[in-house]
């Protein structure tokens, strides 16, 4: 039987490696691919979860957290493919116009 | 560990996924010559006759063939994709055999959402086409991969959609079980199929796995006339052999998957002596997909091909609403009875 | 045995991961996703939610990824994409930092109360999460139809050429 804490550690690992992912990378479908990757993680998370306690709940939310990010993916990926229309280039640096 | 190899079952399982495997392969390689033979005879021409008695030992030439040819990777491409993507086509193609009920006991894996699985594996699929015709660096390989791509994942909806009536009938994800809702009969004469409960989701599922693996009248994306050899244009010798092989596993499955849904997979009528009755499951399986097959290419011989936008109109204003409308009615027809 | 499986799914998901932060292609970024997610999936089957690993599978691996390939395809930029240079003296910092912060998280973790399996066992198949779907959780089910509706018009707005 693997305990619990494991499955929440890898969870918080995956989790941790998105997040790093999202500060250090300057391309915009990259940035996307690393929310996947936390959204994955908390899955994981929420499944853990549910089997400890025996609730159905865990999975009916990642369910829902699956419907979600397929909904974000696509209006995102769509956005990107606007952007890039627009100034050419991927890079969100380039995306600064606002800035001071 | 040790104990567990030795386990009787595990022997079994496999002893059971050596026999699976060997008739799957085989039958991969005659159902090459039975499309050659079959569509030489309805185009009034001979088909292999050479290698031989009726050409029977051309799959084995051809097996041979391409392992000795050269095995060209074009300059610019991508190595490790190029060399990747037929071996990314041909594993989903091969590893939905696992949960495919062959006979009574004869079944690899009985996942309980076997069904589901086959899906998973062969939406898996797409990828091997997409990165082969992208690592290829050319545009054929490419314009064919995108078309056919999108027309692989536009069908699926439709395929997946329409056997969610079946679902609702059988009241179980498991293949096995669906097979064995179907073991009875009315009036002790018509075989309990779903295919007398459900013909609309029948005809769609059958257009749509047509679609799915890329065969007339829905291969714009590989056909010769337009596209050279769409996404396989580049492949030559091994790849382009997996390529084929995933091609024609693609096809068996989606006809196992008919037969279990719509035909009643191994049931049929039982005679004979003991011996005869523990293989009858197996060959009357055989026998209703080998209908599913000689359909494919009765209509790869015979029907002209779509365009590519007809293809895409055709898959989501017909084949979509057709699907769910078929849901909601059986939905109601269970909900009522 | 199960722990073999465990470690090696595991394993298999966090070195997808890194591989995702290390590549600088974005299209073996997404190929290395892939990986991850069906390693995610195989670990949600050990964890007995069949039906949640193989939808994974179909919606995440099967569909999403697919999306996120064309659009990579799609707009084939060549890898030159290197800001500047402002992260020097962070990776020297970044490193022992990150190390100290994963020790913190795995330190708390390994003291949260993960006992043996639940009471009543549950079984992830279709028929437990339907039957929660529509009974506990059908206006939040109603209203995911509603934000793929949703998503379906801005998808299509967004990338329309001209409107």
């Amino acid at each position: 039987m693997i305990p619990l804490n494991w499955y929440l550690i890898l969870g918080a690992v995956l989790f941790l490696i998105g997040v790093l992912g999202f500060f250090l990378k300057r391309n915009i479908i990259a940035l996307l691919l690393f929310v996947e990757i936390m959204l994955n993680a908390v899955n994981l998370t929420f499944v853990a979860f549910s089997s400890r306690h025996g609730e159905i709940s865990g999975q009916v939310f990642v369910f829902f957290v699956l419907v979600v990010a397929a909904a974000e993916a696509a209006v995102g990926l769509a956005l990107v493919i606007a952007m890039f229309r627009n100034r050419e280039s991927l890079n969100v640096d380039r995306s600064n116009l606002l800035r001071w | 560990m040790i104990e567990y190899i030795t386990r009787a079952e595990f022997v079994m399982l496999m002893v059971k996924i050596v026999m699976i495997f060997g008739g799957v392969m085989g039958a991969l390689a005659y159902l090459t010559w039975l499309e050659r033979k079959m569509m030489a005879r309805i185009q009034m021409r001979p088909g292999p006759t050479r290698v031989g008695p009726y050409g029977l030992l051309q799959p084995i030439a051809d097996g041979l063939k391409f392992l000795f040819k050269e095995d060209v990777i074009p300059t610019q491409a991508n190595k490790f994709l190029y060399i990747a993507a037929p071996v990314i086509s041909l594993i989903p193609a091969l590893l939905s055999f696992s949960v495919i009920p062959f006979g009574p006991n004869l079944q690899v894996t009985d996942l309980n959402v076997g069904l589901l699985f086959i899906f998973a594996i062969t939406s898996l699929g797409v990828y091997g086409i997409v990165l082969g015709g992208w690592a290829s660096n050319s545009k054929y390989p490419l314009m064919g991969a995108m078309r056919s791509s999108a027309q692989m994942i536009s069908y699926e909806l439709s395929l997946t959609l329409s056997v969610i009536g079946v679902l609702m009938i059988a009241n179980t994800l498991s293949l096995s079980q669906i097979v064995a809702s179907q073991n009875s009969t009315w009036f002790g004469v018509i075989p309990r199929w779903n295919i007398f409960l459900q013909p609309i989701a029948f005809i769609v599922y059958v257009i749509s796995a047509i679609a799915e693996t890329n065969r007339l009248p829905f291969d714009l994306a590989e056909s010769e006339q337009e596209l050279v050899a769409g996404w396989h244009t580049e492949y030559s010798s091994l790849k382009f052999a997996m390529f084929m092989l995933s091609e024609y596993a693609n096809m068996i499955t989606v006809s196992a998957l008919a037969t279990i849904m719509f035909l009643g997979g191994w049931s049929g009528p039982m005679f004979g002596p003991d011996w005869l009755q523990m293989i009858l499951p197996t060959v009357w399986f055989v026998l209703k997909i080998s209908l599913f097959i000689f359909a494919y290419v009765l209509i790869r011989s015979t029907v002209p091909r779509f365009r590519y936008d007809q293809l895409m109109r055709f898959g989501w204003k017909v084949l979509l609403p057709l699907s769910l409308a078929n849901i909601v009615v059986t939905s109601f027809v269970v909900a009522i009875s | 045995m199960i722990e073999i499986l465990f470690f090696f799914f595991a394993a298999l998901a966090i070195g997808a991961a890194i591989n995702v932060l290390v590549q600088k292609h974005v299209l073996y970024g997404a190929l290395s996703l892939i990986l991850m997610l069906t390693a995610v999936s195989a670990l949600f089957i050990l964890l007995r939610a069949d039906f949640l690993a193989v939808i994974q599978v179909i919606v995440y691996a099967g569909a999403i990824m697919v999306l996120f390939v064309f659009v990579i395809m799609l707009l084939n930029l060549p890898v030159d994409e290197d800001g500047p240079d402002r992260l020097r003296w962070l990776k020297f910092l970044g490193i022992p930092l990150g190390l100290f912060f994963l020790f913190l998280v795995v330190a708390t973790l390994s003291n949260v109360e993960g006992g043996a399996a639940a009471q009543a066992r549950i079984t992830g198949d279709a028929e437990a999460i339907g039957r929660s779907l529509f009974t506990d959780y059908l206006l939040p089910f109603e209203i995911t139809s509603l934000l793929i509706l949703i998503a379906l018009m801005g998808a299509v707005v967004f990338a329309k050429k001209d409107l």
